[in-house]
């Protein structure tokens, strides 16, 4: 279980988080939404450790994720933008974190479910963004970690990928894994998420099950519950 | 920490800049091993071009690593590693590329002439410290500057600025202190001063330990009169460690503090 106690950042006079309350359950997939700017990505950078909150604690089981780094160990992170460095290749890239790491890994079975196999020998600057995407998935899922936070996941995909994302996600969910993603393609939340935390203001204004949503929001529909969640607040 | 290192290293030595550098050095010394005709000579116009040179590619080449390597640092800092091992990892990695790239360059050349057989080897093997020393320092500096400024243009700006003035204003300033205050006991003061600037320290260094009082200068001369050869040289050595072992310190607090 992972718990988020009361999250502060500001970036100088930006508050982006005020106070974030929210907890993650085990072998569930929980979906953080908000608009843009909402600091979905800071607080999973947060959680990795890559920024530091102001105020507030992050729990993970019983212990905490503040001057440790060793938890990192059970998470896999897939980054919103794939940046890489562009004059290695493929296979480099792979050889390298899987060298870094040390765990065990699945990355065969992986090149070959994205059908990388072709580009190993590519240099990274050369791939087309759905490419790099792919090429982001294995690095990130190949360890095969209790616990997967996904920021954007389907950027760049195009709909067969996305597919096969959706496939290797709720095998994940059945092997009992604990996900966490952030997207802005709703269709693909409802159908993969059981819990939706909206967040709003550097608060988190909704917390709750999609059914839940709907019918708080008195909508049938996911799209609209959440584009009601905006519009009432700035009503 | 030794992997990070180990790939920052092989990351650099696949850069075409390293080979420029260390065919850089190796040119130099050959041709001035070649006119000079003499070890001793070619040490000394040596000295003059590495201190201005390696402070400048130090920093240079220091700042422009970090800000082209940003994206790997990010994938990095997600991995189950600690922060402290990978900006120690990537800034060894340079030092160490630099420092081989003049050891090498400079070292080749000597070889061939035979330095071995010559008793100017300690003479050498000085202004190799010394060279070590500065890409130590300065890439250290460039680390600093790099991880503070978010914006490489500014980042580019203050490396180039922080190298123009410990190479040349430094001196120039201080030398126009003497001029203004020269009624007044100095010696103490430029003691100081020459501490603040290891490009100063580096080159009284070398100076002490090839014991040409003509070139010594004002700075150098003092520091003779004042701690002697032996103890000058050692504590030139001692203060050119300080001078990697603070920024070292202030880059690792920087670095973890700092959201990313």
């Amino acid at each position: 279980m992972v718990e988020f106690k009361d999250i502060h950042k500001n970036f100088g006079k930006n508050d982006v988080l005020t106070g974030i309350n929210l907890t993650i359950q085990d072998g569930k997939t929980t979906a953080i939404l908000g608009p843009n700017g909402s600091g979905k990505t800071t607080l999973i950078k947060i959680l990795l450790g890559m920024c530091h909150s102001n105020k507030g604690d992050i729990l993970i089981g019983d212990s905490t994720t503040k001057n440790n780094w060793s938890y990192r160990k059970n998470i896999d992170y897939l980054p919103q933008i794939a940046n890489f460095p562009g004059n290695i290749k493929v296979k480099e890239i792979i050889a390298m974190i899987k060298d870094l790491r040390h765990q065990k890994t699945r990355d065969e079975e992986l090149i070959t479910y994205f059908e990388l196999k072709p580009y190993l020998d590519t240099k990274l600057s050369h791939l087309s963004g759905g490419y790099k995407q792919k090429v982001n998935l294995v690095l990130s899922l190949m360890f095969d970690s209790p616990f997967v936070i996904l920021d954007e996941p389907t950027s760049g995909l195009d709909p067969l990928s996305l597919i096969k994302l959706k496939d290797l996600l709720k095998k994940e969910q059945d092997n009992g894994k604990t996900i966490l993603i952030t997207s802005h393609i709703m269709s693909f939340v409802e159908e993969i998420s059981d819990h939706i935390s909206f967040i709003l203001d550097g608060k988190v204004y909704f917390d709750g099950s999609i059914d839940e949503l709907k019918s708080t929001t008195q909508e049938t529909d996911f799209e609209y519950a959440i584009a009601n969640l905006l519009k009432n607040d700035h009503a | 920490m030794l992997k990070i290192l180990k790939y920052s290293f092989f990351d650099l030595t696949r850069s075409r800049w390293s080979y420029v550098y260390f065919l850089f050095y190796l040119l130099l010394s050959s041709v001035l091993l070649f006119l000079n005709n003499d070890l001793s000579n070619t040490i000394i116009t040596l000295l003059n071009v590495v201190i201005v040179l390696v402070p400048l590619i130090g920093t240079i080449f220091g700042v422009m690593y970090y800000y082209d390597s940003q994206e790997f640092t990010e994938l990095l800092l997600a991995q189950p590693i600690k922060r402290k091992s990978i900006f120690l990892g990537q800034y060894l990695g340079v030092a160490t590329s630099l420092s081989l790239s003049v050891l090498l360059g400079l070292g080749i050349p000597f070889a061939l002439y035979g330095l071995f057989q010559s008793n100017v080897i300690f003479d050498f093997l000085i202004l190799i410290v010394v060279a070590v020393f500065l890409s130590f320092i300065f890439s250290a500096l460039a680390f600093n500057i790099a991880l503070s400024n978010t914006n490489k243009i500014k980042g580019f700006g203050y490396a180039i600025l922080v190298w123009l003035f410990l190479a040349v204003i430094y001196d120039g300033a201080f030398l126009i202190a003497l001029i203004y205050f020269q009624e007044y006991p100095l010696d103490k003061f430029t003691l100081v001063a020459t501490l603040f600037n290891p490009i100063d320290l580096s080159r009284i260094l070398i100076l002490l330990k090839l014991d040409i009082s003509a070139l010594l200068g004002y700075t150098g001369a003092i520091f003779k009169d004042f701690f002697g050869t032996i103890t000058g040289s050692i504590v030139s050595l001692g203060v050119l460690a300080v001078w990697v072992v603070l920024p070292l310190w202030r880059m690792l607090y920087v670095a973890k503090k700092k959201d990313f």
